[in-house]
């Protein structure tokens, strides 16, 4: 790991972060791929460079470390499934408001203006009134 | 014992079960286990009565050092004798209270025998877990018992305050149990050891406070009183059993046996004794003040439990003793007077003072049990209250303990309250002539808690008499009250036993009623006289007492905390929960950067620097990778991002090749270039650019957040990067690689034999994406023929038609067949050399979008007759196959065998066993392909329609010859 290369991942995870962070999904999308990128930066980067391992192709100490490699292929292969899910998401958002904006969520908004409501309370006040003085006089026998 | 346990058990389920249908049988049933606990104990009474302890011992959670450890001694025997005892008459006046085939009977009969059984675990348990337990079993049967009307929503309120209150105790108590049993040398929880040898220390002052919290919730002290008056809303055998003789008493019980052994610690005489006399006082006040029988009977429980705290509670060897002799005195009477409230409430239809009339003929016996149970409450003499009373009195004799003085006054005064409540008690009983009814009063006061009845309307006439019967058990615990009245010296065994199993410096106690002319005598007098007075002067005295009502009630400080609660509750979702996906992202984003960050940087990790650069090449792809994606962020329009994006994808294949990834650099440019097409095929619907809409101050925090995050994986790059410490894994990956799976592509074979198994889960994993995105692309698109109206397509513009030309048509063709070949052999040499399954199945994937660009989705579809979901079922279905099958040949998942043949024709031939897996990786590749293009490359709202000879009229020359597909937009 080079200190170029550490600095290349943390500038792809730094504007994958900035992107994430908003609210249009196709940025959101953009985004993480740019994330993506910066963790195949990380795994590749932290492997020895050289030749391609292919065995026979030079002697052993030449070859690039293929572990890395192989997770890195993986990793590729998983982010197109992911983008292509985040892609349909968006998709269907536009169906559906034509836009892809990621909104907030309306319960939690109403929440936040109105409470939750008091439901567990209902009928407490009668019970208040069981347990509190009655009030009526006394009479006499 | 743990036998008689689960008879109670067995016999509650069976009960709440098929109960309902027993009609009056189930009562008996019911009424078994307690009988049987009582035979039992019968039969261990002599050795118990000795002093000898009859221990029970299973094993539960043996690693935890948990098990069911059971002990009767004399203390827990008083106990077992009053649930037990009182259970079986409750059981039987049950029989009578309820209506036969009434709903919920079985449910409520059932719940009966489980509460009986888990109050009997509580004061056998010997560990304090699993008294825990059994104490939390009780207020989960009590709850289920005050609710057992679940259509009322005053039972429901009651239920869940009683369960509230007693549940938060009880783990307050659990808290305080934790404290304690850490605190001893050992980390002992059997409560016997325990008490033995004390332990001390700040943590068990503090776990003394909460397990005294849990003792005052359960045994309805101020301020948590507020539960039981609340839970009379349950039916009277409920009330009898539970809310007076014995759940209430749990707290009572747990003071009495901590008493002797922690009352020499600061906070335990002042805290309990005071609570006890304010409970004491306060609850005999409003006692005087209830119009429901059932309401003054509770107050007045309040009342003596703050008594019996009290007693206990002072811990010295004389109080503990008369505080045994309060708790048998009070079981007897107040569940007798509870079983009599019921009977006036069954048999005139109301148990509000108000409203009863005067009791006609037959109701003599009755009366008695009322005058004997409630003279026993007032402490009148020949009755054992008046003993209890008497010994409590002796024990509190000025000079006895330092300051008793100061407890012996207010429990005198609150005794002269509880003559006043007995005496209201019974006057309200006796009732009054039709003329006196104050009907009006009543209906403007609150309706009875509950009212087993609507039928018999109050003031029509004399009730009529109860059967025998309905009285019995009342009668039985009245005969006991004046029983052990005159001849107390019955039960001296019993309370020595009690006592001297509490505090060894107990004596051995001989009651009786006659101790000659001294104090607690003259009390006694002055307690009966001054609450006789108390009662006559009841005009001036309520006066007096209505000031307190605007005092604040228990009742209402329950409901404010709760109200309180919810209102937290409200503020903090509404900061901690917004619902804004960004706000959360940045958080946890944030959060996670600067801990690591703020871990890496102050601790002895760093590596130092490391080489600056690599080499020219990987100067040239970073500048390039950052450029685009620097770029990618920062343009406003939808297809220039995308676009930008795919170049930063080409700039990672440029840094692989130079890192020495020929796989990585083939997939990653396939891949580059799918999700590009994917792009364009989802962006062409959005709006062209992005608008700003967020202000300076979001765009700063999120570049803040960027930041935090870029430094994070700096450093965790760097760090990691510089403190290897093992030799990697994979110089033994090369060097196995051609011997152990027969290839030379170490990569490949990683991924289809060292790591299959990873490689399996992934493409699971993109198989589930794929059907993800499908079904989120298509849900909710209904088929043509469902009847809805349909969407009229406007007709097609003049400039929007599409048609094919034959050359790019043909051409297209013959390049898809090319690639498709390409992307076979790339499969088949990918285990010697660069390609494979994933790289395979992307370039077929890339044939496929040729054919999409040329012909639309028709043309995709008609490519085979296979749909895509079987194309990547298949693939996951052969992966599978290819890991499982050596397992069913005895082999380990996955292991691989190569097989070599000559073949005429293509010569020699050299395969191994992974090739299928590869297969499979290759088909699971495509078919998400193809379930991408199903997803985004058919377009509702484009409709392709059949050529219409007069629509297409355009230049002879541009009118092609092949079929033509016209999509109108």
């Amino acid at each position: 790991m080079t200190v170029l290369l550490a600095a290349t991942a943390a500038g792809l995870f730094g504007i994958g972060t900035y992107l994430v962070l908003q609210r249009k999904l196709s940025r959101i999308i953009i985004g993480i791929a740019l994330l993506s990128h910066g963790a195949n930066v990380l795994m590749v980067g932290s492997g020895r460079r050289g030749r391609a391992p292919i065995v026979g192709s030079g002697d052993a100490e030449s070859l690039a470390d293929p572990l890395p490699q192989a997770l890195a292929l993986t990793s590729i292969v998983i982010s197109f499934g992911v983008t292509a899910l985040l892609l349909a998401l968006a998709y269907r958002s536009w169906l559906l408001t034509s836009d892809d904006e990621v909104q907030d969520d309306l319960e939690d908004e109403r929440i936040a203006h109105r409470g939750a409501p008091d439901d567990d309370l209902a009928g407490s006040d009668e019970l208040a009134e069981i347990e509190g003085d009655p009030t009526g006089e006394e009479v006499e026998p | 014992m743990i036998v008689l346990l689960l008879a109670h058990l067995v016999a509650g389920l069976g009960l709440v079960a098929v109960g309902g249908r027993a009609g009056r049988r189930a009562v008996l049933v019911g009424a078994l286990a307690p009988a049987a606990t009582l035979a039992w104990l019968a039969l261990q009474a002599g050795r118990v009565l000795d002093g000898e302890v009859v221990s029970e011992s299973l094993a539960w959670v043996p690693e935890l050092g948990l098990d069911v450890d059971l002990r009767l001694d004399g203390f827990a025997a008083l106990f077992v004798a009053l649930v037990s005892g009182i259970g079986v008459l409750v059981f039987l006046y049950a029989g009578r209270y309820l209506r036969a085939g009434g709903e919920g009977q079985g449910r409520l009969l059932g719940l009966l025998v489980l509460f009986s059984g888990s109050m009997l675990g509580l004061v056998l348990a010997d560990d304090l877990v699993v008294l825990f337990g059994f104490w939390e079993l009780t207020s989960l049967t009590s709850f289920l018992l005050i609710g057992n009307d679940h259509t009322s929503a005053r039972a429901r309120t009651a239920a869940l305050q009683a369960l509230l209150v007693t549940g938060a105790g009880g783990l307050a108590m659990l808290g305080g149990f934790v404290l304690i049993g850490q605190a001893t040398g050992g980390g002992t929880y059997r409560l016997s050891e325990v008490l033995a040898s004390p332990p001390g220390g700040t943590p068990v002052t503090v776990g003394l406070v909460l397990v005294l919290v849990g003792a005052f919730t359960k045994s309805a002290q101020y301020p948590f009183h507020s539960w039981l008056p609340g839970a009379m809303v349950a039916p009277t055998p409920v009330s009898a059993y539970l809310h007076s003789a014995t759940m209430v008493k749990a707290g009572v019980y747990l003071i009495g046996r901590f008493a002797p052994a922690f009352t020499g610690v600061w906070v335990w005489r002042p805290l309990v004794v005071g609570v006890g006399l304010v409970t004491m006082l306060c609850a005999g006040l409003r006692a005087l003040r209830q119009h429901d029988l059932k309401l003054i009977l509770a107050y007045g429980t309040i009342s003596q439990l703050g008594f019996m705290v009290v007693m206990f509670g002072l811990g010295t060897a004389e109080t503990v003793v008369d505080a045994c002799e309060l708790v048998l005195a009070h079981a007897l009477f107040k569940a007798a007077l509870f079983m009599v409230v019921g009977i006036v409430d069954r048999q005139a239809g109301s148990r509000d003072i108000r409203l009863l009339r005067r009791p006609g003929p037959g109701w003599g016996p009755t009366l008695a049990v009322l005058l004997v149970s409630a003279g026993s409450m007032a402490g009148f003499p020949l009755l054992f209250g008046f003993v209890a009373k008497e010994d409590a009195f002796a024990g509190l004799e000025p000079g006895s303990f330092a300051y008793a003085g100061l407890v012996l006054a207010p429990i005198v005064a609150a005794s002269m309250l509880t003559v006043a409540y007995s005496l209201r008690l019974v006057w309200g009983v006796l009732g009054r002539d039709g003329d006196g009814l104050d009907t009006t009063a009543a209906r403007t006061a609150a309706p009875p808690a509950t009212s087993p009845s609507t039928t018999a309307p109050a003031g029509s006439g004399p009730a009529p008499a109860p059967r025998a019967s309905f009285l019995a058990p009342a009668a039985v615990l009245a005969g006991l009250t004046l029983l052990f009245g005159a001849v107390p010296a019955l039960i001296d065994g019993v309370i020595s036993a009690a006592g001297e199993s509490l505090t060894a410096a107990a004596e051995p106690v001989h009651l009786a009623v006659w101790h000659g002319w001294n104090l607690p005598l003259l009390l006694s007098a002055l307690v009966l006289g001054g609450g006789a007075v108390l009662f006559m002067a009841r005009r001036a005295v309520d006066r007096v007492l209505a000031l307190g009502h605007h005092l604040p009630s228990g009742g209402q400080g329950y409901l404010a905390v709760l109200r309180t609660l919810n209102v937290v509750a409200d503020r903090t979702t509404a900061v901690v929960q917004t619902g804004s996906l960004p706000v959360y992202a940045g958080v946890i984003l944030t959060t996670a950067a600067l801990l690591t960050t703020g871990a890496l940087v102050l601790g002895d990790g760093w590596p130092g620097w490391p080489t600056l650069v690599g080499s020219a090449g990987h100067v040239a792809v970073c500048v390039a990778l950052l450029v685009t994606a620097g770029a990618a962020a920062a343009v406003r329009r939808r297809f220039s991002a995308a676009l930008l994006l795919g170049a930063t994808g080409y700039a990672m294949a440029g840094l692989f090749v130079v890192q020495g990834g020929a796989d990585l650099a083939l997939t990653q440019v396939a891949i580059e270039t799918l999700t590009t097409v994917l792009f364009v095929l989802v962006l062409r619907r959005l709006p062209d650019r992005f608008e700003r809409r967020s202000g300076p101050a979001v765009r700063f925090v999120r570049l803040v957040a960027a930041l935090s995050v870029a430094v994070m994986v700096f450093t965790v790059a760097l760090t990691a990067g510089g403190n290897r410490v093992a030799e990697p894994v994979s110089s033994e990956m090369v060097e196995r690689s051609l011997p152990d799976a027969g290839g030379r592509n170490v990569v490949n074979v990683i991924l289809v034999d060292f790591r299959g198994l990873d490689t399996m889960s992934e493409i699971t994993v993109l198989a589930a994406a794929a059907i993800g995105s499908v079904a989120l692309a298509r849900a909710g698109r209904r088929p043509r023929s469902s009847g809805a109206p349909e969407r009229v397509p406007p007709p097609a513009p003049e400039g929007r038609r599409l048609e094919r030309l034959v050359v790019i048509d043909v051409a297209v063709r013959l390049v898809f067949s090319a690639v498709i070949v390409g992307s076979i052999y790339l499969l088949f040499v990918g285990h010697n050399q660069p390609g494979g399954g994933f790289v395979g199945g992307i370039v077929a994937g890339a044939a496929v979008a040729l054919r999409y660009v040329a012909g639309g989705i028709d043309d995709v579809r008609n490519l085979s007759r296979a749909h895509a979901w079987t194309v990547l079922g298949a693939g996951l279905l052969l992966a599978a196959l290819t890991v499982l099958a050596p397992v069913v040949l005895g082999a380990a998942p996955l292991e691989s065998t190569v097989l070599e043949t000559d073949l005429p024709l293509l010569g020699h031939l050299k395969v191994t066993t992974a090739l299928p897996f590869d297969v499979g990786v290759y088909l699971v590749v495509l078919g998400l392909l193809l379930m991408v293009f199903e997803s985004f490359g058919d377009d509702p709202h484009l409709v392709t329609t059949p050529v219409d000879a007069d629509e297409v009229e355009g230049p002879a020359e541009s009118r092609p010859e092949a079929p033509v597909e016209v999509r109108a937009s």
